[in-house]
């Protein structure tokens, strides 16, 4: 009972020995079975969370959110997917239809592709590569190809106005994003998302580098792409940004991409910050680990969640401030400071206990300096200030 | 043995019919998406060789960053969108003789290659002895390699700068 999942792999195997199947072909079965399973509960959650999403928005709008169908509304998710699953496919003129029939596709691949190399307790992990981390990275490049190719294939301005500014967004994102991620890759010695999570029990990493934890969080937040960063399909300037001409699943598929990447930032999050499956008993009950996993994931979706519906929407120029003159360059000086503070605790060896709490200060220091320096700084460019204009003006008195 | 012989053979297939692409296509834009195949192909085949850090760094620095850079500088320069072009400009006669040369070159150089293969097993951690490697044996090349980068991020503010200074004086 307490190992659920291998028991049942163990019992699949047995049975598929005993038909008489190879063992790479059974193998091979568990594998995709695995992965299918994986997607499969993607799709669940994401159903659960378009439900969760609205109601949350609702109660922080101060309005009510579905209440219609089913109690508290939770079949309204449902009711959607039906409508959206009868609905025309319309394919603008002069569209490129190769390109514009992919990008979906590509969109929903790379939020799914990064769930392949997830551990999800103890001993129930998808691909253990060695290059965990590196793959994580390198497959999100697609999501960004992925918007860009869905932007220039509709034939529509606006859409390609939205593909423009994700990228200038996305791509300089990323750099903070993966210079924090470089800081869990360092104190525990490897790319494998399996000895990462394990490095951190009991002390997870939120308490070793709280820096890189909210770089991370606050960068991975413009990778979603979503408020307070959703200059991509701002709504009042670009109608729906890069995926104005879509419509019908095609759309579908870029909403449900939206949101399984939110909720699988919450589990990177989890996983490198918040000590993945740990938790009380999860190295006995490793199913407990899959339930902690979830849970883990669930809450850092819900302060995503929480952050982006409370904030409004950044300004272009803001938004590239924020990036180029405050988390790229903290990221790197807490990167230092972290490897420094690191192999000096090393040589000094010193007690659990001592190493977090002398990380942790070195950590908070560097936020607040920051924090200080750029409360200080001035802004380069003084925004332009017109004299105040009389509401309306009599005709034939304008000067 | 046999699977992977197809898929390496399906590996190189998409990664020459990608390629071929690239060049004869007409439509530029076309060419770009057909480039990120080719590279899709290239890294499927490095993971085929149980290279998995140079199939990852191919898709990040190929894919990630220079494919999104040529797709993106494409489409801010309307002149080069959805229009074909010609596929022919001045300089095509050097341009092909150097490409051929290159071409002749590579394959001789692929053709006489006894490709030596060093015996024994792989290190239980490749990355690891990639970076112990890279931060002792080979420390003089990498110092140099992110000297020339840094030289070049240096460039490219100096140049996005230039015209700053102009309009000022």
């Amino acid at each position: 009972m307490a190992d659920l999942i291998n028991l049942i792999e163990g019992w699949i195997t047995n049975l598929l020995l005993g038909w008489g199947a190879s063992e790479e072909l059974t193998l091979f079965l568990l594998q995709a079975l695995g992965s299918v399973l994986v997607v499969i509960i993607c799709f669940l959650i994401v159903i659960a969370l378009i439900w969760v999403e609205r109601k949350l928005a609702g109660r922080i709008q101060d309005r009510f959110g579905p209440n219609r169908a089913g109690p508290f509304g939770i079949f309204q998710s449902f009711a959607d997917i039906i409508k959206i699953f009868t609905k025309e496919y319309v394919t603008p003129k002069g569209a490129e239809k190769g390109a514009f029939n992919i990008a979906p596709v590509l969109a929903m691949a790379s939020v799914l592709a990064i769930w392949a190399v997830f551990p999800f307790a103890i001993n129930v992990i998808g691909a253990d590569v060695h290059v965990g981390v590196l793959y994580i990275v390198a497959v999100s490049a697609f999501g960004i190809l992925a918007i860009l190719m869905a932007g220039w294939s509709s034939n529509n301005r606006y859409a390609l106005l939205g593909a423009s500014r994700s990228v200038a967004m996305l791509i300089s994102y990323e750099i903070p994003m993966v210079v924090s991620l470089l800081v869990p890759v360092l104190l525990a010695h490897s790319m494998k998302l399996s000895v990462i999570v394990k490095a951190q029990q009991p002390w997870w990493y939120l308490l070793v580098a709280p820096t890189a934890a909210l770089i991370y969080l606050i960068s991975s937040m413009a990778e979603i792409g979503k408020a307070p960063f959703d200059l991509l399909e701002a709504e009042s300037e670009l109608v729906a940004g890069y995926h104005t001409e879509y419509s019908g699943m095609k759309f579908g598929m870029f909403y449900v991409a939206e949101f399984l990447h939110q909720f699988t930032v919450g589990a990177l999050i989890t996983i490198f910050f918040l000590g993945g499956w740990g938790g009380p008993l999860a190295m006995r009950w490793p199913i407990l680990g899959v339930i902690y996993f979830y849970g883990k994931s669930f809450l850092v979706y819900l302060v995503i969640s929480w952050i982006r519906l409370s904030l409004p929407r950044i300004r272009i120029d803001a938004m590239l401030d924020l990036n180029w003159k405050f988390l790229i360059p903290v990221s790197f000086v807490n990167l230092v400071a972290v490897a420094v503070a690191d192999r000096v605790m090393l040589e000094l060896d010193l007690a659990t206990w001592m190493y977090v709490g002398v990380m942790f200060a070195v950590n908070i220091f560097i936020l607040l300096a920051s924090l200080f320096l750029a409360g200080k700084s001035k802004p380069v460019v003084e925004r332009e200030k017109f004299p105040p204009r009389p509401v309306a003006v009599p005709p034939g008195t304008e000067s | 043995m046999l699977v992977s012989v197809l898929v390496f053979v399906f590996a190189s297939l998409v990664t020459l019919g990608a390629a071929v692409a690239v060049v004869t296509n007409k439509n530029i834009l076309h060419s770009a998406f057909y480039l990120i195949l080719a590279f899709v192909g290239v890294a499927a085949i490095y993971v085929m060789l149980e290279a998995p850090f140079i199939a990852m760094v191919q898709v990040l620095v190929y894919i990630g960053a220079i494919a999104i850079l040529i797709v993106f500088a494409i489409m801010l320069t309307r002149r080069l969108m959805s229009k074909d072009m010609d596929q022919k400009n001045a300089q095509w006669i050097p341009s092909a003789l150097g490409s051929l040369t290159l071409f002749v070159v590579l394959g001789w150089i692929v053709y006489t290659a006894g490709w030596p293969a060093q015996e024994g097993a792989m290190p239980a951690e490749p990355i690891s002895q990639l970076g112990q490697d890279l931060l002792t044996t080979y420390l003089v090349p990498f110092e140099i390699a992110s000297v020339l980068l840094l030289a070049a991020l240096v460039g490219a503010i100096l140049i996005g700068r230039e015209r700053e200074t102009r309009s000022a004086e």
